[in-house]
């Protein structure tokens, strides 16, 4: 289920202006990768390159490859809408369907495409899902009430036990924390953990610490200069940039020296 | 203190709309007393309209079946298209596009209604047989579309289709401003979980901008009910309730009331005024069904997301 991405000489545009250039990377399945950076090096944008989101943005395109398990994603006849029911994505700020409950919440994608709920009753998909999410034991009593009255780290786990329903390949998580409380930090982090052991698992973070605590491999972006493109300065085991990175502004960016 | 005085600024304000909304009442009931003390016909049933013969005779039912029926056949029909319109603006259209069909209709939206009736007199009359004519020949077996007498002109089906024109931007203005403000955080999530752009409007846009919508349609209907000029130019007069909406025949409240204020005697006037209370009430409960049914899905609304 859980599938490797290879990105090669990516370079990605927004209309006439590069915002990433030559991004080279192996995330390797069942693992969890961090990405971290300064504020604008791209490492969102990497990111939302991976399931083709940032294409919702008028005139952003990209050259190069993002291979899933070998398949390039931005060959010409994938359909961006296929690639995003394959890899799932968890936004910043919590966003659960506010018209929803908790309940539709956890199987709205599942409606989107029949053929993944076929001969699954869906209350077993909701059940595991938010068990997998770690959180149906507080809301399993109230699945009809809207997802929108849970609290921030509630909604949170509402929107990874969202993504996780329709059992994507990856999971992408665009700073899932960053707008919660530590015990809700905590609670995602565990997940997260957990949830490696099924999928493959990208995740940018601004959080240094968060970055060492849970991920396998850390990749590190900066920017060669303000109106400069970003760029992935270098990316290895989690152990080795923390503790040895190869270059100077890896080493200054951990170190707390800028950024 | 600055509190304090804008406090009683926005109170005073606040009552000022509630002591003018019930003056207005006030005013209809004082001058319909005549009218309904010395009515002879049943008020609610009778389809005729002679408030000055004597004795008074007259009643408001093929009013009532005029103005609703009217009212919702410009509904069903701008409704759709209005949202259409609106969708399309906010999630197809490239955004030069966007920009002037915008400008357009909120240009369409501030045209008066006398243009239109004009229009609807003098242009659309003209060209709207092979319509009517169609749905007579294909549809005929629904009573409504049914056209017994052969002449198509001056038809509340044609009052109904310039009213839809005229209220439809309007609807599609205000329902575009509501899907703007759908969060984008909101329309990414359902495109995250693999939704195409029209799934993403089902499953984020429309549910979120729903309780707007429904607003935005009942302003449209309110002004379709209380349209004047435009229907009073088009439709022929007469005082039965027709159900073949494509023969020339019906009458509204408000064209009605422009139609027979200058020649009315002292009860016609009064008589003229009750069914402006009519109306009246008509408008409030519209209006607060609409609002009951916004606050039913409240729980569900977004306003908290």
């Amino acid at each position: 289920m859980a599938k490797r991405i290879d990105i090669e000489d990516l370079d990605i545009y927004y209309g006439d202006f590069k915002a990433v250039e030559g991004v080279n990377l192996a995330i390797e399945p069942k693992s969890v990768t961090a990405f971290i950076g300064p504020s604008g090096c791209g490492k969102s944008t990497v990111l939302r390159s991976i399931n083709r989101l940032h294409e919702v943005i008028p005139g952003a395109y990209t050259e190069g490859k993002v291979l899933l398990e070998g398949d390039d994603i931005y060959a010409p006849d994938v359909d961006p809408v296929n690639i995003r029911g394959l890899i799932g994505m968890v936004f910043q700020r919590p966003n659960p369907f506010p018209t929803m409950s908790i309940y539709d919440n956890v199987v709205a994608g599942l409606k989107l495409d029949r053929s993944k709920a076929k001969g699954k009753s869906l209350d077993d998909v909701v059940e595991k899902s938010l068990r997998g999410a770690n959180l149906w034991e507080e809301v399993k009593d109230r699945l009809a009430k809207p997802g929108a009255g849970l609290s921030g780290g509630q909604q949170q786990r509402l929107c990874i036990a969202r993504a996780i329903a329709v059992e994507p390949q990856v999971l992408l998580m665009d700073e899932p924390a960053s707008a919660l409380d530590p015990i809700s930090t905590l609670a995602i982090e565990d997940l997260v953990h957990e949830l490696k052991r099924n999928y493959t698992i990208v995740i940018v973070t601004h959080n240094m610490q968060q970055a060492a605590r849970v991920s396998d491999t850390t990749a590190f972006f900066n920017l060669a200069g303000i109106g400069q493109p970003g760029k992935l300065v270098e990316s290895g085991p989690t152990e080795t940039i923390f503790t040895s990175p190869k270059e100077r502004a890896t080493e200054d960016y951990i170190s707390g020296r800028f950024g | 203190m600055g509190d304090r005085v804008f406090t009683n600024l926005t109170r005073l304000a606040g009552i000022f709309v509630l002591v003018l909304m019930a003056a207005i009442g006030a005013f209809l009931v004082w001058k319909a007393i005549p009218a309904f003390r010395d009515n002879t016909g049943n008020f609610f049933t009778t389809q005729e309209w002679f408030p000055d013969a004597s004795p008074p005779f007259f009643g408001i039912a093929a009013l009532a079946f005029g103005t609703a029926i009217s009212s919702v056949v410009a509904m069903v029909i701008a409704v759709p298209v209005a949202i259409g319109t609106a969708l399309f603006i906010g999630f197809y259209a490239s955004r030069r596009i966007a920009t002037s069909l915008g400008f357009i209709i909120d240009v369409l939206a501030a045209v008066p209604s006398i243009i239109y009736g004009l229009w609807g007199l003098q242009v659309l009359m003209l060209h709207m047989d092979g319509i009517t004519k169609w749905l007579n020949d294909y549809l005929g077996f629904i009573p409504l579309f049914r056209n017994e007498i052969g002449i198509y002109t001056k038809s509340i089906f044609i009052a109904s289709v310039v009213l839809a024109i005229m209220i439809l931007p309007t609807i599609s203005a205000l329902s575009r401003e509501v899907f703007l403000q759908v969060p984008r955080s909101h329309r990414e999530a359902s495109l995250a979980l693999g939704a195409t752009r029209w799934e993403m409007i089902r499953m984020a846009v429309i549910p979120f901008g729903r309780p707007g919508v429904i607003s935005a349609t009942m302003l449209g209907l309110g002004r379709a009910l209380g349209e004047t000029i435009a229907v009073a130019l088009i439709l022929s007069a007469a005082f039965e309730i027709n159900w073949h909406i494509t023969e020339p025949s019906g009458n509204t409240f408000a064209a009605n009331i422009a139609l027979k204020w200058n020649e009315a005697g002292p009860i016609g006037l009064s008589a003229l005024i009750a069914s402006g209370l009519i109306l009246f009430i008509i408008t409030l409960v519209v209006n607060m069904i609409a609002r009951a049914i916004i606050a039913k899905h409240k729980e569900f609304s977004g306003a908290n997301g």
